[in-house]
């Protein structure tokens, strides 16, 4: 039962889906570090990304990873302008407003999927999708390979862009004191906006990275949604570093939980897993303590 | 007694339906909406007058729902007595996953999460436990006695489902002039200062949430009886833990009519969509979600509010403010 030939390419394939569980649990723990708020919309907004790439493809004939040079800015802009337009001035500044609002915009942006696509599950076949890269004992899926590369480069770039740049000091600043910020210039609603839009642009990615070996329905997202949230409260709520860890963790967690539990109940050890770190440690392994 | 006469006249009118019409598809309507309003009715005693926002209202829906089909299919019990055991299994479970997500101190959004991911976990396990019926479902076998609490019409089922109402709604008015409703409404307002008062907000949030699951769990072990059939997805999906807070929502949050006002507009609202676009699937969730963000956006207090600050208007009163 737990022989490396067993467990190392559990290991390394779990690293490989935890990857991109950790890109869109960076979206999701950038918007909570800077404005506070969960955004329950975000399972959807992946979908709605899984869904333009898709079609990139079958219109377009884009290539997915090509298709997140375009993708990418677009859901910025997307999620700028949800946040400018919708979020920010429905919520009156209340949190539970916030949660409600975008719990709205979820349901909302899953059925529009539903009602235009129907629940058809849909793939893409690609000359590479199936191709392999042996690494010691394990066969790992080649496009699967390349979403963890893609996935630390975002990550890096994300980093020199919080650490090193005007928006990303400002957004620091933001996520730190915003009263301060906002009597030092900054214009707190448009950052606000630009997390939101960052948010939403990693999902973009994380769609295209997934769509190659992964199917997309209207609920496609809910399962990475969730698993998301897992994350962010394991790597501490709006923690980066925490993300991607929390990330990399979870993908291998699942995927034991799966060789030994089974397919189906590989999921209830993430959800343990959950409300565990909820009920005990709710600032997670790297949050401050709330 | 003074305050219990709208409700008195709410419920009779109500009940008046099944007289006027023998429409199946009218009783069909006002039976599902009356389903939604008693659910709501449970998420308005926490999240309405406690502040608690839950997103997992399902887990006491979907486990009154299985208790009292399992109950009957698997052992024999009676369904009335299903329906008691259903309740109580419900609130067991609200007072479970209540106390652990209290003692932890969480609210806001944690909470929202919480509920959430609880009611996720018991979805995956009676998508997989064998006495469930896994994949396939729970199906309640055909009986119709009142003895098998199983009706050959609709109205019987309409004239149970709005006692359940109208006893949901008593129970709300009377918690809004008690003591544990001040208290409650006072945790919902600053938590903080509550404690500083010397309010016990652990129990009674505790209790809010008990209560809250008892009313969910009634509506459940209601939908198994009147659909006969359960799965997973039906119990313990997302489906009925934002209908569940949609209700007093848009009817008017944190008040006695709210879910019942909120349940009845809300499947209008579906069933014209229904109307104008066809049987295509999504397009009156899509409605139900617009509907969210523009009450919250433009009508914080509901559609209730809406008419009360109208009518305050119109007199020339100011609107007295339940949230600030």
């Amino acid at each position: 039962m737990l022989s490396p030939i067993i467990l190392v390419p559990a290991i390394l394939n779990g690293l490989l889906t935890g990857a991109v569980y950790a890109l869109v649990a960076l979206g999701l723990t950038l918007i909570y570090g800077v404005l506070h708020i969960i955004n329950f919309a975000h399972g959807a907004l992946l979908t709605a990304a899984m869904f333009a790439a898709f079609f990139a493809h079958r219109m377009l004939g884009l290539d997915p990873y090509l298709a997140a040079v375009g993708l990418t800015p677009l859901f910025f802009c997307l999620g700028y302008g949800l946040q400018r337009f919708v979020i920010g001035p429905a919520a009156h500044g209340e949190d539970r407003n916030i949660l409600l609002v975008t719990l709205g915009l979820a349901v909302v942006i899953e059925n529009a999927l539903l009602y235009a696509f129907r629940a058809d599950t849909r793939t893409i076949n690609l000359s590479y999708g199936f191709n392999v890269v042996e690494i010691g004992p394990a066969f790992l899926s080649l496009p699967r390979v390349i979403g963890f590369g893609i996935v630390v480069a975002v990550a890096l770039a994300l980093w020199l862009l919080m650490q090193w740049t005007d928006t990303g000091k400002a957004i620091r600043a933001v996520a730190k004191e915003k009263l301060g910020a906002e009597l030092s210039g900054i214009d707190v609603a448009h950052i606000y906006a630009m997390t939101f839009g960052i948010g939403t642009a990693c999902l973009a990615i994380a769609a295209c990275l997934l769509l190659p070996t992964y199917y997309v329905n209207p609920h496609a997202g809910n399962a990475f949604v969730l698993i998301a949230f897992t994350i962010v409260v394991l790597g501490g709520m709006g923690s980066v570093a925490g993300a991607l860890i929390g990330g990399l963790i979870i993908g291998v967690v699942e995927s034991l939980c799966g060789l030994y539990l089974g397919e189906s109940l590989g999921q209830i050890g993430i959800f343990v897993i959950f409300i565990l770190v909820l009920l005990f440690r709710p600032s997670g392994l790297f949050g401050e303590r709330a | 007694m003074k305050g219990y006469a709208p409700i008195g006249i709410a419920v009779a009118l109500l009940a008046c339906v099944p007289l006027l019409t023998s429409s199946n598809v009218v009783l069909n309507f006002m039976v599902v909406a009356l389903l939604i309003a008693l659910v709501g009715q449970g998420w308005n005693v926490l999240g309405g007058y406690g502040g608690q926002y839950s997103f997992g209202h399902a887990a006491f829906f979907g486990t009154g729902a299985y208790v009292t089909a399992i109950l009957q299919v698997h052992y024999g019990v009676n369904a009335w007595l299903g329906l008691v055991i259903g309740i109580a299994a419900g609130a067991l479970v609200g007072a479970v996953t209540g106390a652990l997500s209290f003692r932890s101190g969480l609210k806001g959004s944690y909470f929202a999460l919480v509920t959430l991911a609880f009611a996720e976990v018991l979805r995956i396990i009676s998508s997989v436990a064998p006495i469930t019926g896994a994949g396939v479902g729970t199906l309640v076998k055909l009986d119709l006695r009142w003895e098998a609490f199983q009706f050959q019409s609709r109205a019987p089922f309409y004239w149970i489902i709005l006692a359940f109402v109208a006893v949901s709604l008593l129970i709300v008015k009377r918690l809004e002039a008690s003591r544990f409703g001040a208290y409650l409404v006072a945790v919902r307002e600053n938590e903080d200062a509550a404690k500083a008062a010397g309010i016990d907000t652990f129990r009674i949030k505790l209790a809010a949430m008990t209560l809250s699951a008892a009313i969910t769990a009634a509506g459940g072990c209601f939908y198994a009886q009147y659909f006969l059939f359960l799965d997973a997805g039906i119990a313990y999906g997302p489906w009925i833990s934002v209908e569940a807070l949609l209700a007093p929502i848009i009817g008017g949050i944190g008040t006695v009519f709210g879910p019942l006002l909120g349940a009845l507009v809300v499947r209008s609202l579906g069933e014209l969509t229904k109307l104008a676009t066809g049987q295509a699937p999504g397009l009156d969730l899509v409605i139900y979600g617009a509907v969210l963000v523009l009450v919250v956006a433009f009508a914080p207090r509901g559609i209730g509010g809406l008419f009360e600050s109208l009518r305050a208007q119109f007199r020339s009163k100011p609107v007295e403010r339940r949230h600030g």
